[in-house]
């Protein structure tokens, strides 16, 4: 579904990405995880032709994506920080993606969900965090595209939410054979609960990719949280 | 590219500074129509004001509107479309609803004080469309410097610097040379200076077709010869194109490198 080969990308000085290799098949979901600064959503917006990469190839679908664009039909994406147009209406907002997109989608269950009936009419600069990112995911998740991208899905979000937004994770997972999610996240509990396969960034590199149990093997930890922990530490032990 | 035009239009047709704006042009044909009393008159007036209001307005409203929308441009980018529509639907949403507060709002008046059974109706025209020139192409100016430069404040200064060059400076550096080589026959220098910047080029070709370029003595007669005639136009004309259209151009350019 997506291969990445060779892939570098430097911000003035600040060399992001050294190299990286990823091939991520059909269907699953991924957890893309690293600390602050390793390139997560750099990668992603890589995949999404959002950034352009300095070095390197990256195809998704098959097909690579250089100076493409009707590929983001088949993608979801669900940006970091809910960034929108601050004189517009939630209900416009919806509309206008629609409008955009010309797919069919299904945001009524999704407005239901997680409650944003009463905001609809409200714009969208007086809404708080947690609301905004309610929003931004219905925007994701109304339409049906067989990739999933998810950049800190969790930010700002109330319990009962999290629990909604799991549920749909799963639902989208189950709903059709071979639909790939990725997510990323600092919240491991999230990730243990949601994940099947972990890719761990480090320094603009892959430097694990495997199962849960395949890193707290590696890593000699019983729990999720520290086994993470301890493959940062290692490498600057090592 | 014709869905984010017609976003960005809704968008601006929907705030405070559009209607300013057209209020503005509104109050001021008015004025000057009623209290001159002179179609022809009133049409100088308008140019002096049209020249350097218009760039200005048109560099303002470009840098404020590429740098309030960065959101509204982030989120088009994850969808599936071209960047260069993005850019281009963004930027001439701008440059319409500017024209269309300009051209309404200088058209009303005259309309109704009876513009049609005056015989300047086409000093008129050209006054709207070297206007609509110069918001497309200080527009466009812009937005090239405001997408070239992350920081607000810097492309603010950017965009204003570039519009006192061409509205102000570059006029006094050009009579300062036409001083100091005077002994020289600059009619082809003059020519050529006039040429390269919008602002001066607009000017001129109001100027002469107002059939005042006696006033400009011996450069005037040159003038007059170059521009007066149909092909001088075209030219002219041909140079604004040229002006909008290169700016565009590094508009989509730029636009298809940066990072997001």
């Amino acid at each position: 579904m997506i291969q990445v080969q060779g892939l570098h990308k430097k911000f003035s000085k600040n060399q992001v990405l050294t190299g990286l290799d990823l091939d991520i098949e059909n269907g699953g979901i991924f957890a893309i995880l690293g600390p602050n600064g390793s390139g997560k959503t750099t990668l992603i917006k890589i995949i999404l032709g959002m950034v352009i990469a300095d070095k390197g190839a990256v195809s998704v679908f098959g097909k690579p994506i250089k100076n493409k664009w009707k590929y983001r039909q088949e993608i979801k994406y669900l940006p970091q920080i809910a960034n929108f147009p601050s004189n517009l209406r939630v209900r416009e907002l919806i509309r206008m993606i629609k409008d955009l997109r010309q797919q069919t989608s299904e945001e009524e269950q999704l407005i239901e969900l997680f409650g944003l009936k009463p905001f609809l009419d409200k714009k969208l600069a007086t809404l708080s965090g947690g609301t905004k990112q309610k929003v931004n995911i219905v925007l994701a998740f109304m339409f049906d595209s067989p990739l999933l991208i998810l950049d800190e899905p969790t930010t700002g979000l109330d319990p009962s939410a999290l629990i909604s937004l799991k549920e749909l994770i799963q639902k989208e997972k189950e709903k059709e054979k071979g639909k790939t999610i990725l997510v990323t996240s600092h919240i491991m509990q999230f990730v243990e609960e949601v994940a099947d396969e972990i890719v761990y960034l480090l320094e603009g590199k892959i430097y694990f990719r495997g199962s849960i149990s395949e890193l707290m093997e590696k890593t000699t930890q019983t729990d999720f949280e520290h086994a993470i922990a301890a493959i940062a530490t290692k490498t600057t032990n090592a | 590219m014709l869905k984010i035009l017609k976003y960005s239009f809704y968008d601006l047709m929907r705030s405070r500074w559009s209607y300013v704006y057209f209020l503005f042009y509104l109050a001021l044909g008015f004025v000057l129509l009623f209290l001159n009393n002179d179609v022809s008159k009133a049409v100088i007036t308008l140019m002096n004001v049209i020249i350097v209001l218009v760039p200005l307005i048109g560099t303002i409203f470009g840098v404020m509107y590429y740098y309030d929308s960065k959101e509204f441009t982030e989120l088009l980018l994850a969808q599936p479309l071209k960047r260069s529509s993005i850019f281009l639907g963004q930027y001439l949403g701008v440059a319409c609803s500017l024209t269309l507060s300009l051209v309404l709002g200088l058209g009303i008046p005259f309309l109704l004080y009876g513009l049609f059974k005056s015989d300047v109706i086409f000093d008129f025209s050209l006054l709207l469309v070297t206007g609509a020139f110069l918001t497309l192409i200080f527009t466009a100016i812009a937005f090239n410097i405001a997408i070239s430069n992350e920081n607000k404040i810097k492309g603010f200064g950017y965009a204003v610097l570039a519009w006192l060059f061409l509205a102000v400076i570059y006029d006094g550096l050009f009579l300062m040379s036409l001083i100091i080589f005077e002994e020289y026959p600059l009619d082809s220098f003059s020519l050529a200076a006039t040429m390269l910047n919008p602002i001066d080029l607009s000017r001129t070709l109001i100027l002469l077709k107002l059939d005042i370029s006696a006033l400009l003595g011996y450069t005037g007669a040159v003038f007059k010869q170059f521009f007066g005639t149909n092909q001088g136009l075209i030219i002219a004309i041909l140079m604004l194109i040229l002006w909008t259209v290169l700016p565009v151009w590094r508009l989509v350019y730029k636009s298809k490198k940066k990072d997001f």
